[in-house]
């Protein structure tokens, strides 16, 4: 996953390891072009691909990542997750998060309840 | 391509020809003088008076309108008249009618109101529903409201075309004379115009099946705004 530039956020195979400092990626799937990119710039996700030989073609890599469903792999994952939810958080209007305030007050309320009646025992 | 001028100017203020040498170019005599009209015959300035005196000529002439007795010394000057006309007032492009706002000062701070439409003073009209929340048919400046994406279709609505803006004119009182009694005793209970009571509830009757219509829309509209930890009114979609 890249951190840093225009490619922010997107998601990107590491296709070789030019030196210490650098990898060469490519994203095919996810609009990254195939570039050298700092170890400063990017996270490593648990996600491996596997069988990808070294600097492997941009045509190929495609084929391979929708073989083995790279997205759907990195929609499992609870980091994808959380960015998920932070994304539909950001973007509740005023009255969805009246609603959602509702929703907690009432999750509050049944928890609270169930909490009491375990520590009578 | 258009001609060059035959006139040009030599330098600003003389130009190549004279007047008649211009006249003849352009061959105006030509053309037809446009012939100006005599004006209406001029009203009578003076008028006949009879005079009774004995030895006065029987009848004299007398100006209409008398000539003022007194000028003023000095020039006064004459104020400039303005010919600025106020522009019609444009409303924020995120209120339409039926959007819910949040007022930010006076009286009802922080409650979620419903937009009814824009007077011609540029003000809102809004109102609580008065039933839900409390706050009647108001106007407010819409630099003292946050409006939020949430609207209610209120397109079917007829708001009454008497609420305008002389509807909400403050009525002056007529100041009477301080007595003890007024000052010292209980002041008298203002009491709300039977035709103000009667609007709000024809607006609330109107509004209120609307919004019955959506769930949790009444409580949202009871429930006053307010930010908690860790929002930032810039950072929040409201």
């Amino acid at each position: 996953m890249l951190t840093y530039g225009p490619d922010a956020g997107k998601l990107a195979v590491i296709v070789d390891i030019i030196d210490h400092n650098r990898v060469l990626v490519d994203g095919p799937t996810t609009g990254v072009t195939r570039q050298s990119v700092t170890f400063k710039r990017c996270t490593l996700t648990p996600i491996v691909l596997s069988k990808v030989p070294r600097t492997i073609q941009t045509k190929s890599l495609k084929k391979l990542v929708e073989a083995q469903d790279l997205n759907g792999l990195w929609a499992k994952t609870s980091w994808a997750k959380k960015i998920e939810v932070r994304k539909v958080r950001s973007n509740l209007t005023d009255f969805d998060r009246f609603k959602l305030m509702l929703a907690r007050k009432q999750r509050r309320a049944i928890v609270g309840k169930q909490r009491k009646t375990l520590l009578k025992k | 391509m258009a001609r060059a001028p035959r006139n040009t100017p030599l330098v600003p203020g003389v130009s190549t020809l004279s007047r008649s040498a211009a006249y003849k170019k352009k061959a105006l005599f030509k053309r037809k003088k446009p012939v100006h009209k005599a004006t209406v015959a001029t009203k009578a300035t003076t008028k006949s008076v009879k005079v009774t005196g004995p030895k006065n000529g029987g009848t004299r002439q007398v100006d209409v309108v008398k000539a003022p007795r007194y000028y003023a010394a000095d020039d006064v000057a004459q104020p400039k008249k303005t010919r600025k006309t106020p522009r019609p007032a444009t409303i924020r492009s995120s209120i339409t009618p039926g959007t819910v706002l949040i007022l930010l000062a006076g009286r009802f701070r922080g409650k979620r109101v419903v937009f009814l439409k824009s007077l011609s003073s540029g003000l809102l009209l809004v109102t609580g529903p008065r039933k839900i929340n409390g706050v009647p048919l108001r106007r407010v400046n819409q630099a003292y409201v946050i409006a939020t994406s949430t609207k209610l279709d209120i397109s079917k609505v007829k708001i009454p075309a008497h609420l305008d803006d002389a509807y909400f004119k403050p009525t002056k009182e007529q100041k009477q004379k301080a007595t003890e009694a007024a000052l010292l005793g209980e002041a008298p209970k203002k009491e709300v115009s039977t035709t103000r009571v009667k609007d709000q509830k024809d607006v609330d009757a109107l509004l209120l099946p609307i919004i019955k219509k959506s769930p949790l829309f009444k409580q949202y509209l009871n429930a006053s705004f307010s930010l908690t930890k860790g929002q930032y009114p810039h950072a929040i979609k409201v």
